[in-house]
């Protein structure tokens, strides 16, 4: 029987934002917080006979500092700081970069297929999110000032974006039995339970081409290893 | 006869859910606007009182209220919960900010499973509240409240009014759950003319005029139940003692299955352990209220100067803007190519409130000279002690604002002092302070020629060009001949110099008296020091700056 390729039914959303470089952690964080809320459940407690229990999910508020924002984030100081390690070297990368300033992280949330030996295991992504990051550079305060709030205002537009994504109730991989829970979920964090995620980053040159010869990827789950 | 199909377990669980969910929206909404930031822990084991395995708290007083407007019933076609959240000042003056409806449609989903992804979608649209909670403009205008206005919430249960949500409100829609017996819809109608909060948004809205009327128009149905404040806790105040939340309520434990589908075990179980009553966490203070309230509130506003920190020393003021009529001139329907590529759409949600504005205020400008006094403006001076004597005691409560027009370096005579009477117009504190001209918005128009990198040099360079003056007789200051910077417009058939003097004074209404309060220009005058100082900080920057005009 064919396989099923790896883009088969991965629904792929791409955010663009226009960002001060000293705002492009906060922008990265507040969405990909912002979709993580959504992807993540309380711990599963597996019981007998194929029941399991859910853990609880916290919340809580975070501001922004140079933007004018706000946003929620799963109560998980693992998760956030997974987040903010990627998202630095995003940031740095982009600093480094020489390039106009132009580049994109990408969060992708698959699923973990085992093969038979001697094939190992396959990672088949269902949801993509992208966000295009393109970073400006302002004159003075006043910019800055106006920047702060156009960008937050551009943030309330992602996240409205994000949850009508959401809302569409597409494709959730099946919730799965105790021995294959760690093919759907990140088990690894403590007090929360995010579906089995990657992040990765690009730089790119205004063209949109890839200007670094290597991806960076930050993989989840051999980091966990 | 449209639920036969399902069992009745099924159906006790589904109206189980729909009625915690209905409490616990209604405590998402109103702890979103408390003015504190919010914040649970996540709990790898599950507590049994953690509806859609979310940690949610529960005030008593928020679930009382809600119970009581939903008397037992469920929403239903036709019978919408609703969530009002509105903006009451000191004065006693309210605004409908938000109606947030959790509505029921026919429109079932016969085949969905309700134990199981009911549930699971009732939370993830759970969790989208909390995210979209934060993005309305009642958020930011909720985290500043406590002295010049509280937020309050209000629950009723039928009908959805959106009337007093003022004209061209916006809608968001937060999600929507199909479940056997309808589809569940969860949105937000916001109030957007409260846009004048914030001078940016102002540029992109049509003139207010009308807007702040409209909220003294009765409100077309009598409150069924009261409003409360989002952030005081009667519980406490006057001893009245709500039933905790636990004491009554069916605790949901649940339990998926994972082995066949079909089977999806799901018990909920009456519990009636005692757990301490919800307390909220220790971000959510209670501010003490209501005492000096009109104190604040009218050292406040005449504090507020909308001193014009435009862009660059081409500062332009504008007049305050209330209601009744005032020309405010309003060049504002410019909407110029964004700097991210394309039109950028018009933001529907305007950011801040006064703080921000404040803040603005207090931010110096590069390169720009506040000049000190000048005998013009000591005149001035006069006519605000004398006048001030004429305010005591008047039958009006007049509130003045200064408004004074700050033109930078290099020009004679500095400060104009515009003056405009605000009578008791509820909310003038939001109006905007000053308005800048898009175009010299440097994200909405790049600049066009490279040399003119910000317009703060566009604008010294007509200060340099001094000669012969353009100004409005009205005005006190003399205005050079005037080049703004990126004063080319596609959009306008009119040369934007000549825009910008055509309107620059509006005319003042004959219905307003002019009368000056003396502590906003001793306020004013207390603040120079500190931005003089300021300056001086930055005075290697001007210098340099300087030096490159020679």
């Amino acid at each position: 029987p064919p396989r099923a390729t790896p883009t088969m039914n991965c629904r792929a959303e791409v955010l663009e934002v226009s960002v001060e470089g000293r705002q492009v952690e906060e922008a990265m964080l507040a969405v990909l917080h912002t979709v993580l809320l959504h992807r993540s459940t309380g711990k599963f407690h597996y019981k007998k006979e194929g029941t399991y229990s859910i853990g609880t999910v916290g919340t809580q508020d975070v501001d922004c500092d140079f933007i004018d924002f706000a946003y929620v984030r799963v109560s998980s100081e693992e998760l956030d700081r997974a987040l903010r390690k990627a998202v630095g070297e995003f940031k740095d990368a982009l600093r480094n970069s020489g390039s106009d300033g132009m580049g994109q992280i990408s969060l992708e949330f698959y699923q973990k297929k085992k093969s038979r030996w001697p094939f190992s295991d396959e990672c088949i992504p269902w949801e993509l999110w992208t966000i295009k990051v393109n970073v400006v550079n302002l004159a003075n305060e006043q910019e800055r000032q106006i920047c702060r709030e156009k960008v937050g205002e551009k943030l309330c537009e992602k996240i409205i974006n994000i949850v009508e994504v959401m809302n569409r109730h597409e494709y959730l991989p099946k919730m799965p039995t105790q021995s294959e829970v760690d093919n759907v979920f990140d088990t690894s964090l403590k007090d929360v339970q995010p579906y089995l995620y990657k992040i990765s980053y690009q730089i790119t040159d205004s063209l949109g081409t890839s200007v670094t010869t290597t991806m960076r990827r930050l993989i989840k789950d051999t980091l966990a290893l | 006869a449209m639920d036969t199909d399902l069992s009745s377990q099924d159906r006790k669980d589904l109206d189980k859910f729909i009625k915690f969910f209905a409490l616990k929206t209604v405590q998402v909404i109103v702890q979103a606007r408390l003015g504190e930031k919010i914040c649970t822990r996540s709990s790898s084991s599950p507590t049994g009182s953690d509806w859609f395995n979310l940690a949610i708290k529960d005030i008593p007083e928020v679930t009382h209220e809600a119970k009581k407007a939903l008397a037992g019933q469920l929403p239903a076609v036709g019978r919408s919960m609703c969530v009002e959240i509105s903006l009451k000042t000191s004065e006693g003056d309210s605004m409908e900010l938000e109606i947030w409806c959790l509505e029921m449609n026919e429109k079932c989903d016969k085949e969905i499973k309700v134990s199981y992804t009911v549930y699971n979608r009732l939370s993830l649209l759970l969790k989208s509240l909390l995210a979209i909670t934060r993005v309305t403009p009642a958020y930011r205008l909720s985290r500043k409240q406590g002295h010049e206005y509280v937020i309050l919430y209000r629950i009723y249960f039928g009908e959805v009014q959106l009337s007093g949500l003022g004209e061209g409100f916006q809608t968001v829609r937060v999600g929507t759950v199909g479940t056997p017996v309808g589809t569940i819809t969860l949105s937000c109608a916001y109030r957007i003319n409260l846009a004048f909060m914030s001078t940016r948004q102002f540029e992109r809205t049509p003139p207010i005029m009308g807007i702040i009327i409209d909220h003294f128009v009765d409100r077309p149905y009598p409150s069924s139940s009261p409003m409360h404040p989002c952030n005081y806790r009667a519980g406490e105040d006057n001893g009245a003692v709500y039933p905790s939340v636990e004491d009554s309520q069916e605790v949901c434990t649940t339990s998926f299955s994972t082995s066949p589908p079909s089977q999806c075990v799901f018990t909920v179980t009456k519990a009636h352990f005692q757990t301490p009553p919800p307390v909220v966490t220790d971000t959510l203070k209670v501010p003490v209220m209501g005492l000096a309230f009109s104190h604040q509130l009218s050292s406040s506003r005449l504090s507020y100067q909308p001193a014009a920190l435009g862009v660059g020393s081409a500062d332009m003021g504008y007049p305050v803007l209330f209601a009744g009529g005032l020309n405010a001139a309003h060049p504002h329907q410019l909407i110029g190519p964004g700097k991210e590529g394309g039109v950028p759409p018009i933001p529907s949600q305007p950011a801040h409130g006064t703080q921000a504005d404040q803040e603005r205020i207090c931010t110096p400008l590069d390169g720009v000279h506040y000049s000190a006094a000048t005998p013009s403006s000591s005149e001035d001076t006069e006519t605000v002690s004398n006048s001030s004597e004429g305010k005591c005691g008047s039958p009006h409560d007049l509130l003045e604002t200064i408004f004074i027009r700050k033109v930078g370096a290099f020009v004679n005579k500095p400060i104009n002092q515009v003056t405009m009477a605000n009578l008791d117009i509820p909310f003038a504190m939001f109006a905007p302070k000053n308005v800048e001209l898009e175009d010299n918005d440097p994200m909405v128009n790049p600049p066009d020629s490279p040399e003119t990198e910000s317009p703060l040099q566009g604008s010294l360079h007509s200060e340099g060009s001094s000669g012969s003056s353009t100004g409005n007789t009205h005005d006190d200051f003399v205005m050079i001949d005037f080049k703004p910077a990126f004063s080319k417009d596609d959009i306008l058939p009119m040369d934007l110099g000549t825009f910008y003097r055509e309107f620059q004074n509006p005319p003042q209404l004959s219905s307003l008296s002019i009368d000056i309060g003396a502590q906003s220009m001793a306020e004013d005058l207390d603040s120079l020091p500190e931005k003089l100082a300021v300056h001086e900080k930055n005075v290697k920057e001007f210098d340099a700056f300087v030096e490159t005009l020679q």
